[in-house]
């Protein structure tokens, strides 16, 4: 199994070369051989979506794509969020709103909420609830993440 | 003279949020050594069995792959030591390392294999051959004791614990109302997974452990103890933390290989944990039955109360040792004025996961078992739920109560509280009174709602101290350097509020370091929700003590009584008005000795606050289905030192509380196997199962034990979760009692309705 393939991943706009094996995982990829370790590993089996990155603009599980199937597709994760010093309204909404305790989560709930909002920014209420919940948080309760989403889908509508 | 309050009692922004935000978390798995190389832990497949055999020889054989261990590589390293209520007669049940000759869970370290990578050390493990010969299987903690080995039975102890005549009130009782109720076995289930990083630095001959969290001093002093090292020769790091729950941070086989590992091949060592193995291999808890009954009087008053419980804990003790049991038997008697209580608590170890601490740690477990007893004797007697509370309660004259029991090498006294105070504004929050109308007319038209009400005491921390070091660097930063941990919950947002007030300082240009063991050579960590009381009254303390200090030398550079001084805004300035200032920071810079203060607190007792939980539900009889329609929280902390994380904590509390009323349970089969082992098994509360929460946090009782009056918010949010909810199912179906069991899942609500 390691027969390794020369790739090139494009992340939050600069490309990585790097040689993967076949079945390494885009998440790995991320975090191991392009060092960005802001993407965290919950459960590999595609349910907490701690691992969600946006690739081509949809929020993906990058435990469940292979690193080959992500070459040549633009592929942005929560480093890629903040322009310069300023966060971005998704974050900030984060802050602002106590969206988050330990934080682990947090990367993957940003991208699945700028994801979905950037796709649909007047997605509805209950529709934004079924998005949320395709993620797990073990700290917040959810009240605060869902406050925080609604916030910043304003802010983002706004612009 | 103190400032006025700044920045205790607001909810100012987090200072632990930017980093995290921006995807600059230092979690364990960030955390990596040039040439590192990677643990794989090979684990029994088998719940009960002998060991014949281990072949490494095929995975030896793979590239990368560099060593592979079993017992007798470890053989000099001693089984794990107890932290908390370790009695003598549990420490022939400590685990192993490493599995020797005898397999007791599935899920248990039987061989680990070391490689360049983890896909590599993933492939060799798969290699190893483990032949084991299967022995039955204990799975019920219910059953008679059976042999563990060597003359040794299943039940390792009994916990004992009581006060007054039980067979007197029992006698002279109006009434005896009994129960058997039972508890499902959860975990804290945090998002990151545990994780380790050792490594042995050579040149300075330092056992180094990265992903340290929860006790790092008690794991260091611990490590150093099994290796035969000196204490300064181990250093615990703690970087991020991605949730605690009490599970996280207790010394683990794996935290062990690690080291022992780094020690041996002098290499950098990781090792991160699949979700599998987390659900199979880290602490599960509080799975109990237990059988209580109460002697009442003609007035639904509580005479005595009497339990006997069985308490799951696995197949082995680990650190937490009889804490769980210990706790469930200690915060049993709650709010409520109990003459005569006995408990007996038996600790039964079998072929499960091995068990410790989760949020609420045997209170979870005992105000479920003491509010369904409280609803069995409102309608033994037929008044109202809210009623037979209101009888029971301990005034608030009697405070400080002291209860006649010891946990934690404690006396357990209650030292403040006004509960029917509590319970009248956590009704009125509900608005109880037409709720009840509400639902009474939805229950004619055939709807099957309900509310429940369950009340409680949390206990918060525990001593016996917490030390504090503060430090004004010259570039005007000041540093508080403390020996607790951080595991998600905003320590230095709220130990930077509280030294912020206390010197005369901004919150933001506070640096909070904890969990560094290099930094501080002692200090106690997270647990028992103890960091803002210890912590918080420490750095108040120190801070005080470094104000003073800082005041004395600005006098003298200043040419100006202490007196005449103030430090507002990080500047020293004179007080009330014009005139020279001097930045603390320029202060310090002038001096030839750091400018610091070092302060400890100390604490023979616990805190106790408490809380009264309402919730709404609308049942399907046809799915099983629950569905919280309402749910109100009242909890009285003392002194919320930063409101908005207070709440945060008691909504992160709901959730699991949650969870574990009605989705999450550890299953098995009749010969051991796991059933629960992903998150499609193991179904944890996602947003669309967690209703709005209405939080009512009051300070309507401070703790008369810290001159801030703090208690402690991390608990209370889950306590009486399975309490509140089953009693609101009960309501529902208009049978009281019908709920004995938690989680009440579909399948076990849609028998009971069957039943109806």
């Amino acid at each position: 199994m390691s027969d390794k393939t020369a790739i090139t991943l494009t992340i939050n706009g600069h490309d990585h070369a790097i040689a993967v094996e076949p079945r390494r995982t885009l998440v790995d990829a991320i975090r191991e051989d392009c060092g960005q370790t802001g993407t965290h590993i919950g459960c590999e089996h595609g349910i907490c979506g701690a691992c969600t990155v946006i690739v081509d603009g949809e929020p993906v599980r990058s435990c469940l794509m292979f690193a080959v199937q992500a070459a040549g597709k633009k592929i942005r994760t929560v480093e890629g969020l903040a322009k310069d010093d300023k966060l971005h309204p998704m974050q900030q909404a984060f802050m602002d709103h106590h969206g988050l305790q330990c934080g682990f989560c947090t990367p993957g709930f940003l991208m699945l909420a700028v994801g979905v909002l950037e796709r649909e920014p007047d997605i509805g209420d209950d529709d934004l609830l079924d998005v949320l919940s395709s993620n797990l948080c073990r700290c917040t309760g959810y009240q605060n993440i869902i406050k925080a989403v609604r916030a910043a889908a304003k802010e983002m509508r706004g612009k | 003279m103190t400032a006025p309050a700044k920045f205790v009692g607001r909810s100012v922004p987090r200072l632990e949020d930017r980093p995290l935000l921006l995807g600059q978390g230092r979690f364990a798995a960030d955390i990596s050594f040039p040439g590192q190389w990677c643990m794989r832990v090979l684990r029994s497949s088998v719940a009960h069995g002998k060991i014949k055999s281990i072949d490494a020889t095929a995975a030896l054989k793979l590239p990368g792959v560099h060593a592979v261990w079993t017992a007798q590589d470890v053989a000099h390293i001693p089984p794990i030591p107890f932290r908390l209520t370790g009695l003598k007669t549990l420490e022939p049940y400590r685990q192993p390392v490493l599995a020797k000759d005898i397999v007791r869970y599935v899920g248990e370290p039987v061989a680990v294999v070391f490689a360049q990578d983890q896909y590599a050390a993933e492939d060799a493990a798969d290699l190893v051959e483990v032949g084991i010969e299967p022995l039955r299987a204990t799975m019920l903690a219910t059953e008679q004791p059976g042999v563990y080995e060597h003359g040794l039975t299943t039940e390792p102890g009994v916990v004992r614990k009581g006060y007054g005549d039980i067979e007197a009130a029992f006698r002279k009782a109006h009434a005896i109302v009994s129960l058997e109720l039972s508890i499902g076995r959860h975990s804290g289930v945090p998002m990151e997974t545990r994780g380790a990083v050792a490594r042995y630095v050579e040149a300075r001959d330092i056992l180094e452990m990265h992903g340290a969290s929860k006790v790092p001093h008690w794991n260091r002093d611990t490590l150093a103890q099994m290796f035969g090292r000196k204490r300064e020769s181990v250093q615990l790091f703690e970087g991020h933390v991605g949730g605690g729950f009490g599970i996280r941070g207790e010394l683990y086989p794996e935290d062990i290989l690690v080291c022992a590992a780094a020690l041996k091949f002098r290499k950098a060592i990781k090792w991160i944990e699949d979700r599998r193995e987390h659900l199979i291999a880290a602490n599960h808890s509080r799975q109990q039955t237990h059988k209580i009954r109460a002697a009442i009087d003609s007035d639904g008053r509580i005479l005595a109360i009497d339990d006997e419980f069985f308490h799951d804990n696995g197949a082995y003790m680990r650190t937490h040792a009889a804490t769980v049991p210990d706790l469930t038997a200690a915060m049993l008697p709650g709010p409520y004025v109990v003459p005569a209580y006995r408990a007996i608590g038996h600790i039964r170890l079998t072929n499960k996961t091995p068990c410790g601490t989760y949020r609420a740690p045997g209170r979870y477990e005992s105000t479920f078992v003491r509010e369904r007893l409280l609803d069995a004797i409102a309608a033994k007697i037929s008044v109202d739920k809210v009623e037979i509370r209101r009888r029971n309660l301990i005034g608030k004259s009697a405070m400080p109560y002291t209860l006649g029991l010891e946990t934690l090498g404690t006396h357990i006294v209650y030292d403040s509280g006004d509960y029917s105070r509590l319970l009248d504004k956590a009704l009125a929050a509900a608005d109880w009174k037409n709720l009840h109308q509400q639902l009474r007319a939805r229950r004619a038209n055939g709807e099957k709602v309900g509310a429940g009400v369950a009340m409680f005491v949390e206990k918060i921390g525990l001593g016996p101290f917490d030390t504090v070091r503060i430090e004004i660097i010259p570039d005007g930063t000041i540093e508080v350097i403390t020996g607790v941990a951080s595991i998600g919950q905003g320590v230095e947002t709220v130990i930077a509020q509280i030294c912020a007030d206390a010197l005369g300082v901004d919150y933001a240009n506070i640096r909070v370091i904890h969990g560094q063991t290099d930094r501080i050579d002692k200090g106690m960590g997270a647990f028992a929700s103890r960091v803002t009381v210890m912590c918080g009254e420490a750095t108040r303390l120190a801070a005080t003590q470094l104000r003073g200090k800082a005041l004395r030398h600005a006098s003298e550079l200043m040419q100006l009584g202490v007196d005449k001084l103030d430090i507002v805004n990080g500047e020293i300035v004179r007080a009330g008005g014009l005139g020279p200032s001097m930045p603390l920071g320029e202060l310090a810079g002038t001096l030839s000795a750091v400018l610091s203060a070092e302060d400890t607190f100390e604490s023979a007792h616990m805190v106790y606050p408490y809380g009264v939980h309402i919730a709404v539900v609308c049942v399907d009889a046809d799915t099983g289905a629950v569905k919280i329609e309402r749910y109100a929280i009242a909890y009285d902390i003392g002194k919320a030192v930063n409101p908005k994380l207070v709440e945060g904590q008691i909504a992160g509390g709901l959730a699991q509380g949650v969870g574990g009323a009605l989705l999450e349970e550890f299953l098995y089969d009749e010969n051991g196997e796991p059933l629960s082992v992903t998150f499609a098994d193991y179904l944890m509360p996602t947003a669309r199962e967690i209703p709005a929460v209405s939080i009512l946090v009051t300070e309507d009782a401070p703790s008369p034990l810290n001159p801030l009056g703090l208690k402690g918010a991390g608990e209370g949010g889950a306590n009486p979760v399975g309490a509140a909810i089953a009693s609101a199912i009960d309501d529902a179906l208009g049978i009281p009692g019908a709920v004995t069991q938690l989680p009440i899942s579909p399948q076990r609500l849609k028998a009971i309705c069957r039943r109806i």
